[in-house]
């Protein structure tokens, strides 16, 4: 008998929850639960990385894969991956560990109720990214706005019920038209098993509107332009381990959802808003880049840095290329990890300084060598230096876009200059020049675990931008499955309309 | 006759033991504790009674008026079992504000008997006499703390409009009488054509009094005054009891007699629908009272119940009783936790009574948290069921406008449960509440407040019962 690894997958943080939520820590200090914590999710890690190494490159079929009853007859829970989704569920399996290692004297208050939060975001992600039934995706998806609710509003900053809520309202009114789409699939065909979807297609007539459904709610959660205004919000409101949740995990559910849904199921919708991908994507990408520019505030250039990257993504998805693809996969993968990192490096000095200002802040490469030139890392990754996976996902995504449409790819790469241009700023302003700010000079360098934090951050950040082979392998078949899939479906749909 | 009897031993065993309990109240004094211990006990002793009962076909008794069918028996022990808990929830509060006496389980019990006797009612007259008995014990339950102006107020609006609305009610009755020459309601679906103008006026107005009944707009005026007035024990009775049983008469309304004019009781149902979800979502936004506030949201939820039933299919009136099933354990696990609101013998209603209560009250602030997250269907908690199978329903029919109106005031509503979770969550703490509570009152908020937390791990088993029911 096999071993459910993915159903394990999501229960293990639930059932650690649990026990924290039963259990009573001996200390005042609370930091026997943060240790539990921790352990849960380094045992759920480690069993992401065996899930990795039993993982057959060449299989496109989904693997791993777990049926059982669930609504009586019509649904089953049903999960699985393929080589998209299983760098997503090591994704959260490797930032979850670093997030509650990351929580400390900041969450001053409820400590426990924190850790329970994460760790049932935890399963909730990891939920999202292998299931393979759209009403199970829709509840681990929806799911997770509760902890994330949670996360800003009780441990946020100063307007964090206002950031909190729109963060509520703006995802759930997204996903609404989603949840009557699914519904709708299921009416016309029976199933809502997204392989069995796969196999029998959805008639084209109805792909369109569909599609329009599935985008409302993926546009909101990328965030796309005109609907990104709650992230910004949410995360200079968050504390900083919801900050790195949000940026390096959550945002990428819509990603994976439009890899997974809107190409898959919805090709020749897919292929017809492909325009309106596009202009929302360049939008992104000047537009909020040249909205970084202008921020003063240090999470929220960041923030805003999430937006345009983010814009790369789906610029990438759409291309319908290999090269498109893949570079988007990898993007999310780097922006998780890079972001991630960015946000904690903003909490490092959040935390002794307590302001986020970019103007209070210069010079701290005097107090604070090792932060810098840690930050300096992430900062080059951020804008996509080479040798860096930032780098080898937007060069994929230009490739891609450069075969699909010259235009839109010499666009795009105005992107990157804009890119590099808030992020070396930012770096400049807040490390470089002279102390003028008298309290920066009391600043004490990264501590143990904040270093050991970035630097297990920083090492696969730059291990897959010298040697991206590893993830690339693992997506590559599954995306050429799923672009042979899309290229059929339509060849069929246009010998259909001649 | 005497085999027919056997098919409503619940009620007669109902109705027996009330005026048994009755004659304790009278002979004994200080009863009230035996008579809600033995009205605990009759409810208890019902449940296999009605499990007797079988169900696997129509059974037509005493000459066609009375229907034993799996919808009146389910309906049945959905109405058993929400007043055990009623019963159990209540007892202290109505021990602290003094008016723990005998007429309130009886008077409970005997709104119950009104209720079996509706959901199960094949004529008119059966019927009538259902929806009355259960209305006039329910006027005495609102005015049941007779010296709180509130509560006398309450009584005293409930009664007179619910008066109009049963008149109302009746006079379509007669119409409907007159029209069709039957009180039975298989014979009035074949005593009519679709030409018959006079069943058309007369189904009107037995729609109207019916929505009264269960609060939807237009005909909700008296709910948030009533549910403010009454007495908090009372105020969860009425959120829940007399919406299914009238919700089951709605059913089988539409379902026998009515049952060739769906075309002309579609929009009326799809309009009640449409104006309870939206008006019930934005006007509760406002609220200040806790208990307004939920007859607000009840308004909102018969709408969604509503949308099930417009459809006329299986699967919707399938979808309206699961919706109405989860409804009432959410409702009771609401109840349960405004229960706990008390300090010195005093219990807090409004919602800024509320503030900071996570700090004190953790577990109490984690069964609301769930309990309002699920009111606002988020999944993957049981209210979010309830609401799937309402649009499953729903969009079959392709009724896709009712569904997006429906989906969006589901996010209006969300705005308001969002702002409970935030004063309980976000805001600053005042003060500690009493935390010796009744073991009853506790049981139930546990056991209500798991049951929607898991109930996303085994769905089937509520769908197993309800798609027993087949009308069409």
């Amino acid at each position: 008998m096999d071993i459910p690894i993915l159903s394990l997958l999501i229960l293990i943080p639930t059932i650690g929850a649990f026990f924290i939520l039963l259990t009573k820590a001996k200390s005042e200090k609370y930091n026997s639960h943060k240790y539990i914590s921790v352990f849960i999710s380094v045992i759920n890690f480690i069993l992401s990385i065996y899930l990795w190494y039993k993982f057959d490159n060449s299989n496109p079929d989904f693997q791993f894969v777990e049926n059982r009853d669930w609504i009586y007859g019509f649904i089953n829970y049903k999960i699985g991956v393929d080589g998209i989704s299983i760098l997503f569920i090591i994704l959260t399996a490797f930032i979850t560990p670093l997030c509650i290692l990351s929580v400390n004297s900041t969450i001053k208050n409820r400590l426990k109720d924190f850790l329970i939060a994460i760790l049932i975001m935890e399963s909730l992600m990891i939920g999202v990214f292998c299931s393979l039934d759209l009403v199970i995706f829709y509840l681990f998806f929806e799911g997770g706005l509760i902890p994330m609710f949670l996360i800003i509003g009780i441990w946020g900053g100063e307007r964090r019920v206002y950031s909190a809520f729109k963060f509520f309202l703006y995802t759930l009114l997204g996903s609404v038209l989603m949840l009557i789409a699914i519904i709708y699939i299921y009416w016309i065909t029976g199933t809502t098993d997204v392989e069995k979807l796969y196999q029998i297609g959805i008639e084209a007539k109805y792909q369109k509107i569909l599609w329009l459904a599935f985008f409302s709610s993926f546009a909101v959660k990328t965030p796309m332009w005109p609907v990104h205004t709650w992230l910004p919000d949410a995360h200079v409101e968050a504390p900083t381990a919801g900050s790195v949740l949000l940026a390096a995990i959550l945002l990428k559910m819509a990603g994976y959802g439009f890899i997974r849904f809107s190409i898959g199921l919805f090709p020749i919708g897919s292929e017809y808003f492909v325009s309106l991908i596009y202009g929302l994507s360049l939008v992104a990408i000047i537009y909020t880049s040249l909205v970084a520019l202008m921020q003063e505030d240090m999470k929220k250039l960041i923030a805003y840095s999430s937006v345009a990257h983010m814009g790369f993504v789906t610029l990438g998805i759409f291309t319908l290329t290999q090269q498109g693809l893949e570079g988007s996969i990898f993007q999310m993968i780097s922006h998780g990890i890079i972001s991630a990192a960015l946000f904690l490096c903003v909490g490092v000095i959040y935390e002794r300084m307590h302001t986020r200002e970019i103007k209070k802040y210069g010079g701290i490469i005097l107090v604070m060598p090792k932060y810098s030139i840690i930050f300096m890392i992430f900062t080059l990754g951020a804008l996509g230096l080479p040798g860096t996976t930032g780098f080898v996902g937007e060069f994929l995504i230009l490739m891609g876009a450069f075969i699909d449409n010259f235009l839109i790819a010499v666009i795009a790469s105005f992107g990157v200059i804009l890119g590099a241009a808030y992020m070396l700023w930012l770096y400049k302003r807040v490390v470089f020049g002279e102390i003028i700010n008298k309290d920066l000079k009391n600043l004490i360098d990264l501590n143990k675990s904040e270093l050991f934090i970035l630097t297990l951050l920083a090492i696969p950040s730059l291990f897959f931008g010298f040697y991206p082979e590893p993830l690339i392998n693992t997506v590559e078949t599954s995306v050429s499955y799923l672009i042979n899939n899309y290229n059929a479906s339509l060849e069929i749909y246009l010998a259909n309309n001649k | 006759m005497m085999s027919e009897i056997y098919y409503v031993i619940p009620e007669i065993f109902l109705s027996l033991s009330l005026m048994f309990l009755l004659l304790i109240g009278v002979f004994k004094k200080n009863g009230s504790t035996i008579v809600h211990n033995l009205s605990l006990l009759i409810l208890i002793i019902e449940i296999p009674l009605i499990l007797n009962v079988p169900s696997s076909s129509e059974y037509l008794i005493f000459n066609e008026s009375y229907k034993i069918d799996y919808l009146s028996n389910f309906i049945k022990i959905l109405i058993v079992i929400s007043t055990l808990f009623v019963l159990l929830t209540s007892s202290e509060y109505l021990k602290s504000i003094k008016i723990f006496n005998i007429e309130y389980p009886i008077l409970i019990l005997s709104s119950i008997l009104g209720m079996m006797v509706m959901v199960s009612s094949n004529d008119l007259i059966v019927f009538y006499i259902g929806l009355e008995l259960q209305s006039l014990a329910l006027y005495v339950l609102a005015s049941f703390n007779r010296d709180n102006i509130l509560s006398s107020e309450s009584g005293l609006k409930y009664f007179v409009l619910s008066a109009l609305s049963s008149g109302l009610l009746l006079y379509g009755c007669s119409l409907i009488y007159g029209f069709s020459s039957s009180t039975n309601f298989l014979q009035i679906s074949y005593n009519y054509n679709e030409s018959t103008q006079g069943i058309i006026f007369g189904m009107v107005f037995i729609l109207v009094g019916l929505a009264f009944k269960i609060s939807a707009v237009p005909f909700h005026m008296w709910a948030p005054d009533v549910y403010q007035g009454s007495p908090t024990s009372v105020t969860l009775f009425f959120a829940i009891l007399p919406k299914i049983a009238a919700l089951t008469a709605f059913i089988r309304f539409l379902y026998t007699p009515f049952v060739n004019l769906i075309d002309q009781w579609q929009t009326i149902i799809i309009f009640l629908s449409i104006a309870s979800m939206l008006f019930g979502a934005v006007a509760a936004i406002g609220q200040k009272n806790l208990k307004r506030l939920i007859a607000y949201s009840s308004i909102s939820h018969m709408g969604y119940a509503l949308a099930g039933l417009s459809t006329g299919t299986n699967q919707g009136i399938q979808s309206s009783v699961s919706y109405i099933s989860i409804y009432l354990i959410m409702n009771l696990a609401f109840f349960s936790s405004i229960f706990m609101l008390k300090k010195d013998q005093r219990y807090y209603e409004s919602i800024d009574d509320l503030s900071g209560l996570s700090k004190n009250h953790p577990i109490l602030s984690l069964s609301l948290l769930i309990v309002l997250f699920s009111l606002a269907g988020i999944p993957p908690l049981a209210g979010f069921f309830a609401k799937f199978y309402v649009f499953m329903a729903v969009i079959e029919q392709s009724m896709f406008f009712l569904a997006i109106i429906g989906l969006l005031s589901t996010v209006i509503a969300a705005f308001y449960y969002l702002r409970i979770i935030k004063i309980i969550y976000f805001d600053k703490d005042i003060g500690k509440y009493d935390t010796d509570h009744n073991i009853g009152l506790k049981i139930s908020l546990i056991f209500t407040t798991i049951l929607i937390l898991i109930y996303f791990v085994y769905p089937s088993s509520l769908i197993y019962f309800v798609s027993k029911i087949n009308l069409v």
